[in-house]
């Protein structure tokens, strides 16, 4: 112990100082434990309430946790192929259970592309699109939202609360919304998914304009550049590949968005996942599962290589 | 003094000396269109995939105004039936606002008692009208509401006294009014006066040219008058159906069942404030309380409820996802277990979890463990288990090498080397995480509770589905945005500690 190379007894001013750090680390450890303790509290507390107010108990439940893996086994293991490529089933009854074939999008005489990858191309189209949207919003707002372009506190602070309220406000009411005013279809989901990513996006943008340099904005002002040159040449080119990074994350998060709000109403895949779950369609759910991991799986490496090429090992910093 | 402005013969010259700075790469040029056309093609086939122009031109706009109304006002819709002998009678909507006998000072009756012959068809089961129960016993078990009694009656004629309306005057506003006397219609609003004559059974005349609020799609039927934000009015032949909207949300705090109900906040603290107790078996204050949580209309003990399971969700998924992801990034990366096995199974373990996303935990522990917050729970700690372990694994393989080697220098256990060597470099970083996806969570759990896992997520989608309450959504965003601006600062604020000043 380091204590014992120490000399016993210590001067008046080191025994003072002794004594002060043992009351601060004393102090310090009394914190801690009464955070703890806080944590634990609201910790055991919480997990009171949720399993009180859950419909089904969690004791209660645990043995039968697994009961769930047996009603989604299904009846082979190539059924799982066959619902996710339309292929006919032997075990066809005529039901909504077996009735691959009937998914079949045509697009020539011969050539189909099954219901699910169809599904599941809207899906992630929805999220393209809607990122799209996001990004090119969030891009004009950026500007008028950081503090080094526009200096007018009104306009800065505005932009800046429209941008939080539309981050804040719930998808799920949004794409609600337009779902009582459209007819059901993926224009709700991209309503929903773009209006968030307009905010979002933007508060990630406003940030790295920011913290961008000066320097060319200021040789833009010197020889005479108005606000729009000034961005445009002075603050997009530096920026636009941190853009292009959050623009790839954002996508990976909203190919998720738009499964789920297809799922309550949106169209796409989301949909038929939680019909077929609901109906106990083992192997269409398992069709579906397995496609919609992949695809997440494919989206999430594809731009983590891409921002990995665009902004190096930054782009994994606390990225979101 | 000296300008800085070329003359073209320098321009020149500095432009044949630097030919690259002032032509870009043909590639850049390419490339910078080839987006640009990208772009624009693929939002024109998005155009064409989604059939946005033809899903825009079939939406019902107009609805959308009202639906949006709906969240800050609410309507009062007095319908008022004509007899063929021009007399009147005067019905409000089921579950009115305004309670259960409404007598409204802009609506304005004349009365008079006649007798005469009413046929009654023999299909007619009038339901007697619910006698207004016992406000006492509102919400508790058992306790119907009156019992409706159904009397069938064979088709006959019969005299009757009764009191019927001859004349009905609806104020909506200094300039808007609606009179309804002797078969005539006379609707007012902003100067112009529209007469329309309407004979009891089908038909509607207007007199004179319509006016630029009011529409009539063919001769002889219903005619809709627009008042703008105060409301509409819709004439048919035998009925005029009044839509009074006012500011605000109706009957907040207590429903037309309450006791409460109607009086001003002076008399309802003065009712409390008061000895005499409505209820025998409760106080004043108690009752008045429990009217508030079980609101009819407001429901306001569930909202808050199912809040704060939304709240719990997202607090107990994040904290138990973090301790697990805690000891599990230590064999993520690759500078703490040097073994490459270990740190890519361990990593590809994170991906699957973080792949298979919250919708689907979502769906399976519903299965699982029953709707509710439980399911919720399991969800976010599944996914962000997978999150946060990437993140963390992360953070630490960027860690500083030299206190490690410090505290490994001076002969410490491996499980020391990592306490006081690796632990204070990365515990703020990964309390600063776990605290953002804390937050962000807050957000997620409302919408994997649309599915079924718990939270407010499918009371919202339920308010929304009936397309009549929007004024309940309106007041459960308000709490969420609420709850979220809450957290949001409490978890900035302590990330900020956290991480000094680095952190946003």
């Amino acid at each position: 112990m380091a204590t014992s190379l120490l000399p016993r007894q210590l001067s008046d001013n080191g025994a003072v100082i002794e004594r002060h750090w043992q009351e601060l680390s004393s102090r310090r450890r009394l914190y801690s434990w009464l955070g703890f303790g806080i944590l634990f509290l609201a910790l055991s507390g919480s997990l009171w309430f949720a399993n009180d107010s859950n419909a089904g108990k969690f004791f209660d439940r645990l043995p039968h946790f697994f009961d769930f893996v047996g009603d989604l086994a299904p009846r082979d293991g190539l059924e799982i192929f066959r619902a996710m490529f339309d292929l006919p089933s032997p075990y066809d009854d005529g039901s909504f259970k077996y009735n691959y074939p009937e998914g079949r999008l045509y697009l020539t005489e011969s050539f189909y592309i099954p219901e699910y990858v169809h599904k599941m191309l809207e899906t992630v189209n929805i999220a393209i699109f809607s990122t799209v949207i996001g990004t090119a919003l969030g891009f004009v707002l950026c500007f008028l939202a950081a503090r080094n372009l526009m200096p007018n506190p009104w306009i800065r602070g505005l932009v800046r609360r429209v941008m939080e309220i539309l981050r804040a406000f719930p998808e799920v009411v949004i794409a609600g919304f337009f779902l009582a005013i459209l007819s059901l279809g993926p224009i709700p989901a991209i309503a929903a998914v773009s209006i968030h990513t307009i905010g979002a996006l933007g508060k990630l943008f406003y940030e790295v304009v920011e913290n961008a340099d000066m320097k060319p904005d200021e040789g833009l002002r010197a020889a005479g550049g108005n606000w729009i040159e000034r961005v445009w040449f002075g603050m997009v080119p530096q920026v636009l590949p941190n853009f292009t990074s959050y623009f790839l994350l954002r996508l990976e998060i909203n190919v998720r968005a738009s499964t789920i709000i297809g799922a309550v109403g949106g169209g796409g895949i989301g949909e038929l996942l939680r019909l077929s779950i609901g109906q106990g369609h083992q192997a269409k759910t398992l069709a579906i599962v397995i496609l919609l991991f992949a695809t997440i799986f494919a989206v999430d490496q594809f731009s983590a290589w891409l921002r990995r090429r665009l902004v190096g090992e930054q782009a994994f910093q606390l990225a979101q | 003094m000296t300008t800085t402005r070329l003359n073209p013969m320098e321009m020149d010259a500095i432009a044949s000396r630097h030919p690259e700075l002032l032509k870009s790469s043909t590639s850049k040029r390419v490339r910078t269109a080839a987006i640009a056309g990208g772009v624009v093609v693929y939002l024109i086939f998005s155009w064409w995939f989604f059939s946005i122009g033809q899903v825009l031109g079939n939406a019902n706009w107009g609805i959308a105004g009202t639906y949006l109304a709906d969240w800050v006002s609410y309507e009062v819709r007095p319908e008022i039936h004509v007899a063929p002998d021009r007399t009147m009678s005067l019905n409000y909507q089921r579950n009115s606002p305004l309670g259960h006998n409404p007598n409204p000072d802009w609506v304005e009756l004349d009365k008079e008692t006649v007798t005469r012959k009413v046929e009654i068809p023999a299909s007619t089961t009038q339901a007697a009208k619910p006698k207004a129960s016992s406000s006492f016993s509102f919400m508790t078990p058992g306790s119907a509401l009156g019992a409706t009694a159904t009397a069938e009656a064979e088709a006959r004629v019969e005299t009757r006294t009764e009191e019927v309306l001859t004349r009905v005057v609806v104020t909506y506003d200094h300039s808007t009014r609606i009179e309804i006397a002797d078969g005539l219609v006379r609707a007012t609003h902003g100067g112009d006066t529209l007469v329309m004559a309407v004979d009891g059974a089908e038909t509607v005349s207007p007199q004179g040219a319509l006016p630029t609020w009011a529409t009539q799609k063919r001769p002889g039927e219903k005619i809709v008058l627009a008042f703008g934000a105060t409301g509409w009015a819709e004439v048919e032949g035998d009925e005029v159906s009044v839509r009074n909207r006012f500011f605000g949300w109706a009957n907040f705090l207590f429903d037309t069942n309450s006791p409460f109900f109607g009086k001003s906040y002076g008399e309802v603290v003065s009712l409390i404030t008061s000895d005499e107790r409505l209820d025998p078996k409760r106080s004043n204050l108690s009752l008045a309380w429990n009217n508030i949580l079980y609101n009819a209309e407001w429901q306001h003990l569930d909202v808050w409820t199912k809040l704060l399971q939304t709240v719990v969700m997202a607090f107990v998924g994040t904290l138990f996802a973090s301790l697990i992801a805690f000891p599990l990034c230590f064999l993520a990366a690759r500078n703490i277990t040097p073994s490459f096995m270990t740190n890519q199974l361990v990593k590809r373990f994170f991906d699957f979890l973080r792949s298979v996303d919250m919708f689907i935990w979502a769906l399976f522990f519903t299965r699982a463990f029953g709707p509710g917050p439980l399911a919720g729970i399991s969800a976010i700690f599944f996914t962000d288990t997978g999150t946060l372990g990437k993140l963390y694994s992360e953070a630490l393989e960027n860690i500083d090498d030299k206190q490690r080697e410090g505290v490994k220098s001076v002969g410490a256990a491996p499980l020391a080397v990592q306490r006081f060597g690796v632990l204070p470099q990365v515990l703020p970083v990964f309390a600063s995480q776990a605290l953002y996806f804390w937050e962000s969570n807050t957000r997620s759990a409302t919408i994997i509770g649309a599915v079924g896992a718990g939270g407010i997520g499918l009371k919202l989608w339920e308010a929304m589905r009936t397309n009549s309450d929007w004024e309940n959504v309106a007041y459960m965003v308000l709490l969420i945005l609420l709850v979220v601006f809450i957290f949001d600062s409490i978890s900035n604020a302590c990330r900020s500690r956290l991480m000094g000043s680095k952190a946003h």
